[in-house]
C-alpha cells in the first residue's frame, strides 16, 4: 500500500469541530496510544515485580492462606547449601558465557568472505540459534550420552571416556557449552553485520602505516565494532542468567543438585517437587532480580548516554 | 575490508580456505547430524547398540510417520494457535507505543521507553508466582488465551524498542507536512507512519514468532497437559511416552525445531535485520 494521499479536512466551521479532543489532540494522542500497551505491559510485568517483592516475606503455599514472616525466607536463605550452590553456578554461567563474544567474532571474521556459497555457510553457522533450546538441550544430552554418544564415539579413539552429566563437576560446564553453541551463532551474526559496516577506508590507512593482522583486529576493527559488542553483551548477560530450558532438559538439576541455577531453583521451590514454596521461590527470585538489576540498570545508563548524545 | 579478501592470498591459501569451510560447518553440526542420523534408523539398532555403524536399514519415512500418528500434531497445532494471535497482538501493540514514543514529546516520555526496556531484561521467575496467580485468578490458568496474554505483555517490551527506534529514523518532516495539511493524528499514524513502518512489522513478527514458538519456560508454568501445551512443553512428554526410543526422540525434535527454521531461512533477511538492530550506528 503506497501513502494514501493525505486528505485535508474539508468541514471548515471550525468551532463546532474544535472541541476539547482537537485543541488538545497533539497532548493527548501520545496517552491513547500508548494506553493498551502500557496497560498490559505494567499488569502483567512491572506489578508482578512488587507483587513478588512482597510474597517472597510470607510463607504461602500458593493456595491457603499466606502467612507474614518478615525476613525469615531470606534468612533461609543465608544457610541453604542449595542456594549457595544454585548462586555459584551462576557465577560460571556468567563468565562462561561471555566466551561466545570472542567465539562469534572468531567465527565471524572466518567467514567474512566473498567466496561462493558464503551465504549459505552463513546461514547454516547461524541457524542453531533460531532452534529452540528445548531441542538444543535434547541434542547435546544425547550428543553427551555415555555409550550411544557421538562425543564418546570420538573420545573413544583416544582411549578417553566421560559421562558428561552424570558427573557432578561436569555437568554444569556441559550444559554451559549446549548454551554457547547459539549463543555464539547470535553474537556471530552481531558481528558479521558489524564487520559489513568497517569504515574500508580506515582498514586501507591503517594497512599502508604498516598494521596487519593482530594489531589491526585490535586497534583499528574492535573499536569499530563497539555497538556490536556492546548488544552482544547485553543479550549473553541476560542468555546467561535466564538459562533455565537446558537445565530442566538436559539434568533437570542433577546430578545431586550440582547443576542448579537461581533461575532453576526458584523454579523448583515455588512449583515442582519440594512442594509449592511460594514465598521461598519468590525470595529467591528476588535474589536473582537484584543481581541482574545491576546489569539492567547498566545498559539503561549506556542507552540514555546514547539518547543524549544522538540529540545533540 | 578486514580480513584480507582471500582472493588476495596465495592460491595455497584459497585452497586450504575453500576446503576448510566445509570441515568447519561440519563440525559446528556435529551435534545435529548426529541427531539427524539417529532419526533415520530402525529401533533394533539401539536394542544390538549398533550406534554409529552402518544402519542396518533405513527407517526414515516410518519414524517420522510415527511422529505425526502421536500426540506431536496436537502439540504443534497449540504452538501455532499460540504463536500467530501472540504475533498479531504485539505487533498491534507496539506498532502504537512505538508512534507515540518515536513521534512525540511528552513529560514521561523516556521514562515509559525505559520501563518498557527494563522490564524486557527482567528475569522470568520474578513474574512467575504472581503472572501464575493473575492467569488463575482469570480463569485461563491451562489455556491458550492466559498464555497469550502474557505473551504479549511481555514482547510489547523489546517490540516497543524497536519499534521506537524504527520510527525515529522516520523522515519527520512528512509527519510535519501532514500536520500542516490538518491530518487528524490518528490518520497520521494509519495512512503516513504504518505504511513506512512495513520492514521493521516483517522483521518483528519473525522474530516475536521464534522467540514464542521457542518458549518453554512459561508453557510449563501456565499450562499442562496435551489440549493446550505448545510443542517444547509437549516434547518432554512425547519423550517420556518413547523413552530410550531414540530414533522416535530425534524425529520428534526435528519436527519440533522445524517451524521457526523454516521461517528462518524462508525471512532471513527479515530475521537478521531485527536481530542486528543496532550492531551498526
Amino acid at each position: 500500500m503506497a501513502v494514501a494521499p493525505v486528505v485535508p479536512d474539508r468541514h471548515p466551521p471550525a468551532f463546532a469541530r474544535r472541541g476539547w479532543y482537537r485543541r488538545n489532540e497533539i497532548a493527548l494522542t501520545p496517552w491513547l496510544f500508548l494506553a493498551p500497551g502500557v496497560l498490559f505491559f505494567t499488569v502483567y510485568v512491572v506489578l508482578p515485580i512488587f507483587q513478588s517483592f512482597g510474597i517472597s516475606l510470607y510463607r504461602w503455599d500458593g493456595l491457603g492462606e499466606a502467612t507474614y514472616i518478615g525476613l525469615a525466607n531470606y534468612r533461609e536463605l543465608t544457610t541453604d547449601r542449595a542456594f549457595e550452590i544454585s548462586l555459584w553456578n551462576n557465577l560460571r554461567w556468567l563468565v562462561l558465557y561471555l566466551l561466545a563474544i570472542p567465539l562469534g567474532l572468531g567465527i565471524a571474521l572466518f567467514l567474512n568472505q566473498t567466496v561462493t556459497g558464503i551465504r549459505l555457510y552463513k546461514s547454516l553457522f547461524f541457524f542453531p540459534f533460531v532452534i529452540s533450546q528445548v531441542v538444543v538441550g535434547l541434542v547435546f544430552s544425547w550428543f553427551y550420552l555415555p555409550n550411544a554418544g557421538l562425543l564418546n564415539l570420538i573420545l573413544g579413539w583416544f582411549g578417553v571416556s566421560l559421562n558428561v552429566l552424570g558427573d557432578p563437576d561436569l555437568a554444569t560446564y556441559g550444559i554451559i557449552v549446549a548454551g554457547l553453541w547459539p549463543q555464539t551463532a547470535y553474537c556471530m551474526i552481531l558481528y558479521l553485520t558489524g564487520l559489513n559496516a568497517v569504515d574500508p577506508e580506515q582498514v586501507e590507512a591503517a594497512r599502508l602505516d604498516g598494521a596487519k593482522g593482530w594489531k589491526m583486529l585490535w586497534y583499528v576493527i574492535v573499536p569499530q565494532l563497539r555497538p556490536a559488542t556492546f548488544i552482544a553483551f547485553v543479550v549473553t548477560i541476560i542468555g546467561a542468567l535466564r538459562s533455565f530450558d537446558l537445565i530442566s532438559i538436559m539434568t533437570n538439576g542433577g546430578p545431586f543438585g550440582s547443576t542448579r541455577v537461581l533461575s532453576f531453583y526458584m523454579y523448583e521451590k515455588a512449583l515442582a517437587e519440594f512442594g509449592f514454596r511460594m514465598g521461598y521461590g519468590a525470595a529467591i527470585a528476588v535474589i536473582l532480580f537484584l543481581i541482574m538489576l545491576c546489569f539492567i540498570a547498566y545498559f539503561l545508563w549506556s542507552i540514555w548516554r546514547e539518547e543524549r548524545g544522538g540529540r545533540g | 575490508m578486514f580480513p584480507t579478501p582471500i582472493q588476495k592470498r596465495s592460491p595455497a591459501a584459497q585452497i586450504a580456505y575453500q576446503s576448510m569451510l566445509p570441515l568447519a560447518l561440519l563440525l559446528w553440526l556435529l551435534p545435529l547430524l548426529a541427531v539427524m542420523a539417529f532419526s533415520a534408523r530402525p529401533d533394533a539398532d539401539f536394542t544390538t547398540g549398533n550406534y554409529w555403524g552402518w544402519p542396518s536399514s533405513f527407517e526414515g519415512v516410518a519414524n517420522y510417520t510415527l511422529v505425526f500418528t502421536s500426540e506431536m500434531p496436537r502439540y504443534l497445532l497449540n504452538s501455532f494457535l499460540i504463536t500467530i494471535p501472540t504475533v498479531i497482538g504485539t505487533i498491534a501493540l507496539s506498532c502504537m507505543t512505538g508512534f507515540a514514543l518515536g513521534i512525540y514529546r511528552f513529560r514521561g516520555n523516556i521514562l515509559i521507553f525505559f520501563m518498557f526496556i527494563a522490564g524486557n531484561f527482567v528475569p522470568f521467575q520474578i513474574l512467575m508466582v504472581p503472572v501464575r496467580d493473575l492467569t488463575i485468578d482469570l480463569n485461563l490458568y491451562d489455556t491458550r488465551a492466559g498464555l497469550i496474554l502474557f505473551h504479549i505483555a511481555f514482547q510489547t517490551g523489546f517490540c516497543t524498542l524497536f519499534m521506537r527506534n524504527f520510527i525515529r529514523q522516520l523522515p519527520f518532516p512528512l509527519i510535519e507536512a501532514a500536520r500542516v495539511e490538518g491530518v487528524a493524528e490518528w490518520r497520521i499514524f494509519v495512512y503516513v507512519v504504518l505504511p513506512l513502518m512495513k520492514p521493521a512489522i516483517a522483521a518483528l513478527s519473525v522474530l516475536v514468532f521464534t522467540f514464542i514458538w521457542n518458549d518453554y519456560f512459561w508453557a510449563i508454568v501456565l499450562t499442562q497437559g496435551p489440549d493446550t501445551q505448545p510443542v517444547t512443553a509437549g516434547i518432554t512428554s512425547f519423550n517420556s511416552q518413547f523413552r530410550a526410543a531414540y530414533h522416535l526422540m530425534s524425529a520428534g525434535s526435528i519436527v519440533a525445531a522445524l517451524p521457526p527454521v523454516a521461517m528462518f531461512f524462508l525471512m532471513q533477511r527479515h530475521f537478521i535485520a531485527g536481530l542486528t538492530l543496532g550492531a551498526v550506528k
